[in-house]
């Protein structure tokens, strides 16, 4: 467990200095909010968030979870493994096919990584969704892992963060996703009940079943600027209401004015602010 | 209403013996007929409904004449006593429910309700229930608790509704909340899908202790057109996707989501409404009955242990 923290941290850095990608099209990207020209070192640098306008980009799980924890240092802890494809699912193309080709994109094995470290000195499990692994969709192996990261907390005497970053239920399988709903609720019950606080870091996008299961219930929650936070999907609200959608709709920003989160934190003061939060709910005895 | 498409062949039978009604009224040969052709259709019906594809259970428990939240309030309950209100924003008429006697004891029902014709279906927002609906079932069951009154809920909705009230208002945090509540009560609760369980808006209210399904209704993450619609791109794939989505009561029995299947009459519950309530009466009874008495912690914990048991199992 101890060579985690290189492999987890160390390495994809020094993979980057040693293989840098001369490729233009690799160095320039454009911010999907204001289309200004964003250089891959600078972004880098400013965390994903767009030099020119603050848009906060997308961001891989391993450079945020650098950014929260303490020293840039943390360990995995593995998911619980479990059984591909329980359905037999199959749309266009089969659910074993697309996980395999998720799986040979990313390297992991499904949409959650957990992570143990400390923020602000206080001990912290962190369950972080990967959008990148089929939209960060929840089904077994996901709800496993957010069971897991609660056990985790509570084994550790730890608060429990999570780190929505999901679409939500993953359709592929059926009604096995639906029910890690009630499943992830009672893995925050279980937080709760040893007295332990569970934060919701909610970032774009965060939408569907997940929404409306764990990431809702919170101690405190606190979004990323511009987030994407809801329930219903906004083309299936355009389409039920027949009205074009008030501007800002579903945005971090819309939901701490309507009350569903408490604060939206630049990402820059992110790690500090979970820090403070920490430090005021968890007694000094719990400093891990 | 028109017959369901694969009901055809029972239709045109049905219409023959309205005619053969019609013609001759006390003519003895022709009730020999009428007989001869309702035990055909009654064989039809039974080769039919044993052989529904996953597509068309999803219109068997969708149709319009299959018996809804009131009717099994009004064919199983006595004082149904409805509650309004969630005490925060409003009254939602997609959810209701209230305090009720089932065989003679007091309890807590609850459930969605589509309604009946346009006017009553626009009342009841087609079922879909807004947060006040799922913050009012948090009431209902917090009420059950403190008066140690059993729970029983009805699911039937296409899902919790998508409208910018609804988001604004926390429709999320108001499903999820109903899911802690509904999982925490030191009280017996029994859910039965009768007609759709779609997602979300439905799991809102199934927390429970035991949950049944009728033979023809279905349970699913995401409605076959929604489905169809994101992974096939074309929403007329609703069929494939609904075979895919493996969302029959059989489906999720096979795969220990629920605990069992309350038998439709034959032809679907929408023919037989009262032998479907009736039925679905005697299943929440004998549910009840083993639940009874009860320890309120024990409960709980047994419940939450089956919800981890389920989809993964416990770590
Ligand atoms: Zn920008």
């Amino acid at each position: 467990m101890a060579m985690n923290w290189l492999t987890d941290f160390i390495r994809p850095r020094i993979r980057s200095f040693v293989a840098p990608k001369d490729v233009p099209g690799d160095l320039w990207s454009k911010c999907p909010a204001c289309e200004g020209m964003l250089f891959a070192p600078d972004l880098k640098t400013s965390h994903n968030v767009c030099t020119h306008c603050g848009h906060h980009l997308r961001m891989p799980v391993k450079d945020r979870l650098a950014l929260l924890f303490d020293g840039r240092c943390y360990k995995t802890i593995a998911p619980p493994s479990v059984p591909d494809d329980p359905l037999r699912f199959r749309d266009r193309r089969r659910y074993t096919e697309r996980l395999r080709e998720a799986r040979a994109a990313t390297g992991l094995r499904d949409a959650i990584t957990i992570a143990h470290g400390t923020i602000g000195g206080r001990g912290v499990v962190a369950a972080a969704f990967h959008f990148s692994f089929m939209g960060g969709s929840m089904g077994v192996a996901v709800g496993q892992g957010f069971l897991k990261a609660a056990r985790e907390a509570v084994a550790r005497r730890a608060a429990l963060l999570a780190i929505p970053c999901s679409g939500g239920a993953r359709m592929q399988e059926g009604a096995l996703s639906l029910m890690q709903m009630p499943r992830t609720v009672l893995a925050v019950e279980e937080v709760r009940a040893a007295g332990l606080p569970y934060i919701v870091l909610l970032t774009d996008p965060t939408t569907g079943g997940v929404t409306a299961s764990f990431a809702m219930l919170g101690d405190i929650h606190i979004a990323e600027p511009g987030a994407m936070i809801g329930f219903a999907g906004q083309r299936v609200i355009a389409e039920t209401i027949r009205e074009t959608l008030p501007p800002g709709f579903q945005t971090a920003e819309y939901l701490r004015e309507n009350g569903m989160v408490d604060m939206v934190v630049p990402r820059k003061e992110m790690a500090a602010m979970l820090g403070r939060v920490l430090g005021l709910v968890m007694p000094d005895a719990e400093a891990a | 209403m028109p017959p369901l498409p694969f009901e055809k062949p029972v239709a045109e039978l049905e219409a023959k013996i309205a005619e053969l009604r019609q013609v001759a009224s006390a003519d003895i040969a022709i009730a020999d007929e009428v007989e001869r052709m309702q035990a055909k259709i009654d064989r039809l019906l039974a080769g039919i409904y044993a052989a529904l594809t996953p597509a068309q259970k999803v219109a068997v428990a969708r149709h319009e004449a299959r018996p809804h939240f009131s009717d099994y309030v009004a064919g199983l309950f006595t004082e149904f006593t409805p509650l309004a209100g969630d005490r925060l924003f409003g009254e939602d008429a997609a959810l209701l429910g209230g305090l009720a006697r089932l065989n003679g004891r007091p309890c807590a029902v609850m459930g969605h309700e589509r309604g009946r014709d346009t006017q009553s279906r626009i009342t009841h927002n087609f079922g879909m229930a807004r947060p006040e609906g799922y913050r009012k079932a948090q009431r209902l069951v917090a009420l059950a608790a403190r008066f140690g009154l059993p729970v029983v809920t009805f699911v039937d909705t296409a899902g919790a509704y998508p409208g910018v009230g609804a988001e604004e208002r926390g429709q999320a945090e108001a499903i999820a909340r109903s899911m802690q509540v509904f999982l925490a009560a030191p009280v017996p609760i029994v859910t039965v899908v009768i007609g759709e369980g779609g997602s979300g808006g439905a799991i809102a209210i199934a927390c429970a202790d035991r949950v049944y399904m009728l033979e023809h209704a279905v349970y699913s993450v995401i409605s076959p057109e929604g489905c169809a619609s994101i992974l096939w791109r074309a929403a007329a794939q609703a069929e494939e996707a609904a075979a895919a989505l493996r969302l029959t009561a059989q489906d999720l029995k096979r795969f220990s989501l629920i605990d069992g299947i309350v038998p439709e009459p034959v032809g679907g519950a929408h023919r037989h409404p009262e032998q479907a309530i009736q039925a679905t009466g005697r299943q929440i009874s004998r549910a009840l009955n083993a639940l009874t008495p009860w320890d309120g912690p024990a409960l709980v914990q047994r419940r939450k242990a089956n919800f981890l048991a389920r989809a993964g199992g416990d770590l």
